[in-house]
């Protein structure tokens, strides 16, 4: 099977940004030429040959970029696939133009061993949609007591740790879990999170919190764990990875350790370049999250941070969870949202702004992950066929009941958006067009 | 002038107009109370259900008393959170209740926010009998008709609510009732117990208790949980009586024609020294007397009254 995309605005940062023709072979890239080339040669001559038939993609006006990347989502599989299942939540990557996401080990049971993340990959590769990478945890059970396999589990095909979630309070902990990790070329992932600082609260502390009566989250309460490990990630020079930062303290200490040579990188979340605390009025309950959503002012710092390079990353945090565990009083509501299918409208609302350049969207969303986990993920011939194609300017509005996901806890229903992935494609295989149904 | 509001939810939603004519018809309604035989059929044939999550005395039986007063036929609910969360959802109880059409859900539960949600769910009106650290707007209302009774006026007054702000939702509801209606609030107490941005409600913050109450013309104490020694908020009892509590000597500061009050339940040697709590200037229990009043007011309003007027 042959596929050819021909006349996008093809963007590899880095390698290319232009207007070509991309012919996919074998789950390959065949050939990258310039505009209208490929037709007239490759097409015509191979068809005979090969006797299942080209599909063309016309992506003239739209945007070609390798495969994104979502290195922090929540497939709830094993243990609670009433909010999502491995198959789910690749369907909503593969419509959100995630081509591979890094699944989180909060499952039940915890993904601390061999058989779990066997079990996830071996479901994904049944599923046969989009690349699953599962994280496996930093300590047994999230426990924070001890720590996990990890030879084993990179060998069964773990692509990181984290406790993310369960925030390792105990420092000699995290310091060894750094070290250990190191021995084996695997990166640490951590949920910074001081449990004891953020006590009973439920949403970002301030004017609003008081107001509203409810207990408030320092930024603090965030940031002295950034700053803890990074102290830790200096002492080690093991890398480390800060998982959803939504502080300006957070942005401003991992900017200087990056200056100072610490091997330390970071992602951010849609939400938290969005939204405020003020989505939480009315006590919305798919505005409650962790960490919870910030002030104006960490927005903006936000939004520095990525455009100056600071925070790598954009990555979902997609947590979904049933209406139930949502529409209850506030202070029981699950933390967390879905957001595979909405990030990168929302990524692209930042092109819009001039925060970004449609180029850094695409480092933060596919290349910057795929550096940072060791994922090749590159358009260049001989390399493996994971593209994204883009269209950046059609209108549409979000529509939760229209989602892939098994959960609705979003905050985005009913917004407007511009621009939205159209085509994925995985290994060659097409795992999600909207394109040529129109 | 008139009242249109289904539901009683926090002293933010109510305009200072508002506010007037509940407590101008809570002034009549006390008339009631001091009747032999105390009752009225203006609510006959409503029902109330009182739906607290909360442990409660004072406000549960202030809120059923004036029911019953009105002839309203009422019955009270208790459910203890932990049977909550284990069984029935908070919304499919009350979606059950509400198809028992009754008039009026009074809800009490520990959880901010509560009353809102449910207001938007159901029909009947829900009236808040205190949400989480949020709203207690009865006891606002409550302590503005015994301020107003008192004083004659609420404009221009200077009330000083001292205690734990950080975890008082009467203290939020005053401090919003109490400047709405021309008052000038001091919060004071351990920083610990001051939540961020609580000036945004328009109030001023003072740490130290001398200075909030030297110039008060009413003084309101809150509660002191013990529990609260485990979240760090103050060291003991002891110290916090000596340099946060109301006591005789403190008192001397005070103008002369100060008021006492406090929502209850009192901490006798904690926050307020028995001898100021019984002293000549408290006026704690004739909160507690118009607290059924005001109640009798907003049930009258949200059930009967020009809200129901077609319907009746």
């Amino acid at each position: 099977m042959q596929i050819l995309i021909r006349g996008g605005r093809v963007i590899d940062p880095g390698n290319l940004d232009g207007i070509h023709d991309i012919l996919l072979q074998d789950g390959k890239i065949a050939q990258i030429s310039a505009n209208g080339s490929i037709e007239n040669i490759d097409v015509s001559e191979s068809e005979p040959a090969d006797s299942s038939p080209c599909k063309v993609i016309d992506a003239s006006g739209k945007i070609v970029t390798p495969g994104l990347i979502d290195m922090h989502v929540h497939f709830r599989e094993p243990g609670h696939e009433y909010k999502e299942t491995i198959q789910t939540g690749c369907l909503a990557a593969a419509h959100g133009g995630f081509t591979a996401v890094c699944t989180m080990p909060n499952t039940k049971p915890v993904n601390d061993n061999r058989q779990v993340t066997e079990y996830i990959i071996n479901k994904a590769a049944g599923v046969d949609t989009v690349r699953v990478y599962p994280v496996a945890a930093i300590s047994k059970g999230l426990e924070g007591n001890g720590l996990a396999e990890y030879g084993e589990l990179k060998e069964a095909g773990a692509i990181a740790f984290s406790d993310d979630g369960c925030p390792i309070v105990n420092s000699r902990l995290m310091r060894r879990a750094l070290e250990y990790a190191k021995g084996f070329g695997m990166l640490i992932i951590s949920h910074c999170e001081d449990l004891d600082l953020v006590g009973a609260g439920v949403m970002n502390e301030g004017a609003l919190a008081t107001r509203m009566g409810l207990a408030g989250i320092p930024n603090a309460a965030e940031s002295i764990m950034v700053m803890r490990d990074i102290a830790l990630c200096e002492l080690t020079q093991a890398p480390l990875h800060i998982a959803h930062v939504s502080t300006k303290e957070s942005v401003r200490t991992i900017r200087e350790a990056k200056k100072r040579g610490i091997p330390v990188t970071a992602e951010t979340a849609p939400h938290y370049f969005t939204l405020t605390e003020d989505a939480v009025e009315k006590y919305n309950t798919n505005a409650k999250m962790s960490p919870p959503l910030r002030s104006y002012d960490d927005k903006e710092a936000i939004w520095e941070g990525l455009s100056d390079g600071t925070l790598d990353v954009i990555a979902t945090d997609h947590a979904p969870h049933a209406s139930i565990e949502k529409e209850v009083e506030f202070n029981l509501a699950a933390n967390g949202i879905i957001g595979l299918e909405t990030a990168l409208s929302l990524g692209l609302k930042l092109v819009d702004k001039g925060f970004l350049t449609i180029n850094n969207l695409i480092e933060k969303m596919s290349k910057n992950p795929a550096r940072i986990l060791g994922i090749k993920n590159t358009l260049k011939i001989g390399s493996v066929a994971d593209i994204t194609i883009i269209d950046p300017d059609v209108l549409y509005t979000v529509d939760s009941d229209c989602f892939h996901s098994l959960s609705r806890n979003t905050p985005f229903n009913g917004w407007k958006m511009k621009g939205k992935a159209v085509v994925t494609i995985v290994g060659g295989k097409v795992v999600f067009d909207d394109l040529s149904k129109k | 002038m008139g009242f249109a509001k289904k539901d009683i939810l926090d002293m933010e939603s109510l305009s200072a107009d508002e506010i007037t004519i509940i407590l101008d018809i809570a002034d009549r309604m006390k008339e009631i109370s001091k009747r032999p035989i105390k009752k009225v059929p203006t609510l006959r044939g409503k029902t109330v259900i009182l739906f607290f999550h909360e442990p409660s005395t004072r406000t549960r039986t202030s809120f059923e008393i004036a029911a019953k007063r009105l002839s309203a036929d009422s019955l009270s609910i208790n459910f203890s959170s932990s049977s909550m969360v284990k069984q029935e959802t908070l919304i499919d109880t009350v979606q059950n209740l509400e198809a028992m059409s009754p008039d009026v859900i009074i809800i009490r539960h520990a959880a901010s926010g509560t009353p809102h949600m449910l207001a938007r769910l159901i029909k009947s009106s829900v009236i808040n009998a205190g949400d989480g650290m949020h709203a207690h707007p009865s006891q606002s209302l409550l302590d503005l008709m015994t301020v107003r009774e008192k004083k004659g006026k609420i404009s221009g007054l200077r009330i000083a609510i001292i205690g734990d702000i950080s975890h008082s939702r009467v203290a939020r509801s005053n401090s919003i009732g109490f400047t709405k209606m021309g008052a000038n609030v001091v919060l004071a107490g351990p920083p610990t117990m001051i939540p961020k941005g609580i000036e945004n409600l328009g109030v001023s913050v003072s740490y130290n208790v001398d200075d909030a109450i030297c110039d008060a013309d009413v003084i309101m104490m809150l509660r002191i949980q013990k529990e609260r020694q485990k979240d760090f908020l103050f060291p003991t009892e002891r110290e916090y009586a000596r340099y946060y509590g109301l006591n005789r000597k403190r008192l001397t500061n005070a103008k002369r024609e100060v008021l006492i009050m406090h929502p209850g339940p009192i901490n006798r040697g904690v926050e307020i020294a028995s001898d100021v709590a019984d002293g000549p200037y408290s006026i704690i229990l004739e909160q507690v007397t118009n607290g059924v009043a005001v109640r009798m007011a907003l049930l009258y309003l949200v059930a009967g009254g020009a809200r129901n007027a077609d319907t009746n």
